[in-house]
């Protein structure tokens, strides 16, 4: 899922491209940009046409604009705001004079795949020692300008201050900047967090406007290829399995339709870059492609997951829950544990398949032309869908250009980019720019979906009231699965999501899984393994504290015992710490316990509710950031569920971008309950059987939290990421409310009452 | 294929399409008018609300037959030469949007509740805005950005 790779190398990649662009800017001032356009009088700009260009991420103009390059795919998450903020900060940049430039896709730019809530966390400390490296130059181009110290000049609010008072604007130094030599790394300071403008304070996104004016270019939106055609593709219901035999008189017969043509399969399993073959259907327009499609007639292959049924085979990996598994985690000894508990707590949960449905579905518009490869596609990891676009076309990733446009939600879909090879495979045999189009029931029909998960769930309280056994057993198609057959039992890193990351001070604790084989394409889906681990956990949790006849959170806290960092690796050998070492972010018990506590009192916990209503707790760390929440239900005779109220304590670390960190988790909420209370596959002989969003229901306002409060605990830890850790815990808080409101367990999603 | 001449944003274009192509992949195809978006093409989203005589309309189930000479306001007829839409402003001031695909679609349904009913009380906004879904989760500020709105517009 990811490759390793740490902050060090990140910043080695940006230095050595730091020298490179620094000659190269040099070498064009030596091939004769004058020097003498300068406005000195004002000492505000330098030469307009001079372009300072001291690393890959940041540029200065000799008329003083700023521009950034944002390498990380917006889907939502407000990144392409947030870290170049961080770079603005630093160098002391104006925000109103800085541009943002979304960068292709490129290992230059280090690691871009956009999933995994890694971006704030990989690139905060790089990206703010790009910025001071910038600010350092500019001082020292002024210092050296007015013949004084370095450390009497200041950068400050795009100009380079003297403590005489006298002035020079970034512009103007942005020439003088570029003759210096590099800074050593050790010479660069980082600025205090006390002196942060724009980091962990309220900005909008930089999108704003665009956005709320119909002008933002999300992935079907660009329309500057002239005598571009429109693609939609009719695909087996199996995916992989292929086809006999199609015929396409009567869709060549629908206005506009150009062409009919079968793409390959690739058989089972899919991998996660290949298209899922099928008949192609090119046309003038998007509607005669779409008429066209329902034109043809195609006899389908059955393959080996012809026989595929959601439902028994959610029953049967439940039945294999039930059953002795594989140990992945395990220390004392379980079985006598339970064997002489006073009390047992046993339960079952299961998940069911969940489509991801982002409102922009799959698309992108490609150009094969001349031996390259041109394409604008939403795509949350664009390096790999350059490599996916060369090996499919048979190209040097050279001739592959990949132009991110705005994604309209991913949530892990747009991690495959198995639709912008459809593009361009199609543009290839048509000779001319194409874009393709996924409907919504292409997406619903061919997703990578998010497992289905059956658990099981026994916990020993012993005659003291203290828990004292914890079997886990977690059943679930690995995601490797969709790549690979022979990957047919959950992964450590999977595994690590929630399971065997389990924090709780009991004696005796078993971890164990069993094989599932993977029988339709599975992905990550926000929060991942998280989403069933941490809803297993948190409503046997509450189960727990009604056994032992105490207080849930106060269950909780009593079961995690004394403020440690916990040493997972010793616990379990497959523990995955989010591809971070466990000494940059342990795994701290007391910063668990801070938020825990936090929400107590944030959310007025144990207040009297009016019957039919009631506040359920869950907490959860996932992705090295720690969330406690609490959820208040209402639900009335009809079994209508509503969501009045929801606290969030987050600790993130340093808040890099608090608006929107507040704006994931409000969104998060709601993603969760939808994931909760309406989203369920199923497929039938192969084939899924919804289509549409009248049959695969997601949550709409009435659906929604009314209000969700997100407290953010002040920090200076490294900051971590929040695009997903707000989805694992708020289901078994949700959970768990529904049953503080009406006495019902909630043992299956999504949640049905009645 | 047809000619239709429409009214969009106030101007006459001549279009040649099929009768029963929806106004949706008119004005995306056709006008190059891409900030009205696709999201399932059966009603059921929201993503392509347009207006139509300024009630709002489904785009992507509304046939170019049908629209005869009904004025169309799309997502880029809202604002004037001078100002955003009090609707515009609302959201932005809310900091609405997340990856900001739906909210075309969320601001046509808004605009067109608050312009027949300036003061909407929350089961209002629910009733009004109940098709048109967010994946971002967005509604807590919808709901918000809508009340800010038309306390504009009460003023």
């Amino acid at each position: 899922m990811k490759t390793e790779l740490n902050e060090s190398t990140i910043f080695k990649v940006s230095r050595r491209d730091f020298l490179k662009s620094t000659s190269m800017s040099i070498s064009g001032l030596l091939l004769g940009i004058s020097f003498s356009c300068s406005d000195t009088s004002k000492k505000l700009v330098g030469n307009p046409d001079y372009v300072f260009s001291p690393n890959l991420f940041i540029t200065i103009n000799g008329n003083g604009d700023v521009t950034l390059i944002a390498h990380r795919s917006e889907m939502g998450t407000g990144i392409r705001t947030s870290l170049p903020l961080v770079m603005a900060d630093e160098m002391e940049a104006d925000w109103n004079r800085v541009k943002i430039v979304q960068a292709v896709g490129d290992e230059k730019y280090g690691n871009q795949n956009t999933d995994g809530s890694y971006s704030v966390r990989m690139f905060f400390t790089p990206l703010r020692k790009a910025g001071a490296t910038v600010r350092l130059l500019l001082e020292q181009a002024a210092a050296k300008e007015w013949g004084v110290e370095v450390s009497e000049c200041k950068a400050q609010n795009h100009e380079v201050v003297h403590t005489s008072g006298k002035s020079l604007g970034f512009g103007f130094l942005a020439e003088k900047a570029a003759a210096l030599p590099l800074p050593d790394e050790a010479s660069i300071t980082l600025k205090s967090p006390k002196d942060f403008k724009y980091i962990t304070k309220q900005s909008s996104i930089v999108d704003l406007k665009d956005i709320v004016t119909g002008k933002a270019k999300f992935g079907l939106d660009n329309n500057h290829l002239p005598n571009t055609k429109v693609a939609v593709i009719k695909r087996n219901p199996e995916p992989g399995a292929g086809m006999k035999s199609f015929t396409s008189d009567k869709a060549m017969k629908v206005p506009g339709v150009i062409k009919v043509f079968s793409l390959d399969a690739p058989g089972f399993p899919t991998f996660l870059n290949k298209p899922l073959g099928g008949v192609v259907v090119v046309a003038e327009n998007t509607w005669a492609a779409l008429e066209g499609r329902k034109a043809i007639e195609v006899t389908w292959n059955k393959g080996i997951n012809a026989d595929y049924d959601s439902h028994s085979y959610n029953n049967d990996m439940l039945k294999r829950a039930k059953e002795k598994g594989k140990v992945r985690r395990e220390s004392g000894q379980v079985e006598k544990g339970l064997a002489n508990a006073k009390k047992i707590i046993e339960a079952d949960y299961v998940v069911p398949l969940l489509s991801h449905t982002p409102m922009e579905t799959p698309c992108a518009l490609a150009h094969v032309h001349d031996n390259i490869c041109e394409v604008w596609a939403p795509v949350q990891d664009p390096q790999f869908t350059r490599k996916s676009l060369a090996e499919a076309l048979g190209m040097d990733v050279k001739a592959v250009t990949v132009n991110v446009t705005l994604l309209g939600g991913a949530f892990g879909r747009k991690s495959k980019p198995d639709y912008v090879v459809e593009a361009a495979l199609v543009s290839r045999t048509m000779g001319t720019p194409v874009k393709i189009l996924w409907t919504r029931e292409d997406d619903i029909q061919h997703d990578y979906y998010h497992f289905p998960a059956a658990q099981h769930l026994k916990v020993g309280i012993d005659e003291n009231n203290k828990v004292t056994s914890w079997l886990h057993r977690s059943v679930f198609p690995p995601i490797d699965g969709t790549s690979n057959a022979k990957v047919n039992e959950a992964t450590g890193l999977e595994l690590s999501m929630g399971m065997i990351d389990l924090p709780y001070a009991i004696d005796n604790v078993c971890c164990e899984t069993q094989v599932a084989q993977v029988k339709t394409r599975i992905g990550w889906l926000r929060s991942v393994a998280n989403i069933h681990h941490a809803y297993a956990i948190g409503c046997t949790l509450d189960e727990v504290a009604k056994a032992r006849g105490v207080d849930p959170i106060q269950n909780t806290l009593d079961m995690l015992g004394g403020d440690r960092m916990i040493d997972f690796a010793a616990l379990a050998p497959e523990f995955w710490n989010y591809d971070e070492k466990i000494e940059d972010h342990p795994w701290s018990t007391a910063r668990f316990r801070n938020v825990i506590e936090t929400v107590k009192e944030k959310s007025s916990w144990g207040k009297k509710l009016p019957k039919g209503s009631g506040q359920g707790f869950a907490a959860h760390r996932s992705f090295l950031t720690y969330v406690a929440c609490v959820v208040e239900v209402t639900v009335d005779a009809n079994n209508k569920i509503r969501i009045p109220k929801v606290d969030y304590v987050v600790d993130c670390g340093i808040p890099v971008n608090p608006e929107r960190i507040k704006s994931q988790f409000e969104g998060g909420a709601a993603f969760a309950a939808s994931l909760a209370l309406k989203s369920e596959i199923t497929v039938s002989k192969g084939a899924v059987q919804q289509s549409n969003f009248n049959n695969y229901l997601v949550g709409r306002m009435s659906d929604s939290p009314y209000e969700t409060a997100v407290h953010i605990i002040e920090s200076n830890e490294k900051p971590t990421g929040v695009g997903e850790p707000p989805v694992p815990p708020f289901i078994p808080a949700l959970c768990n409310a529904i049953y503080a409101a009406t006495g019902k367990r909630v043992r299956q999603l999504p949640v049905r009452l009645a | 294929m047809a000619t239709y001449q429409l009214n969009i944003n106030g101007e006459t274009r001549d279009v040649e399409a099929v009768p029963n192509t929806p106004l949706l992949w008119v004005l995306r195809d056709n006008l190059g008018l891409t900030g009205t978006k696709y999201g399932c093409g059966v009603a059921q989203c929201g993503a392509c609300t347009v207006h139509l005589d300024g009630t709002a309309v489904r785009s992507c189930s509304t046939p170019v037959s049908t629209v005869g000479n009904k004025k169309v306001t799309t997502i880029e007829g809202l604002a004037t030469a001078d100002a955003l839409h009090p609707v515009q402003q609302a959201w932005m001031q809310e900091n609405v949007p997340q990856c900001g695909y739906c909210q075309s679609g969320q601001i046509m349904s808004a605009v067109a509740l608050i312009e027949k009913n300036p003061t909407p009380s929350d089961s209002d906004i629910e009733a009004a805005m109940s098709g048109n879904i967010c994946r971002c989760g967005t509604y807590e500020r919808i709901r918000k950005a809508i009340k800010r709105a038309s306390n504009t517009a009460a003023k």
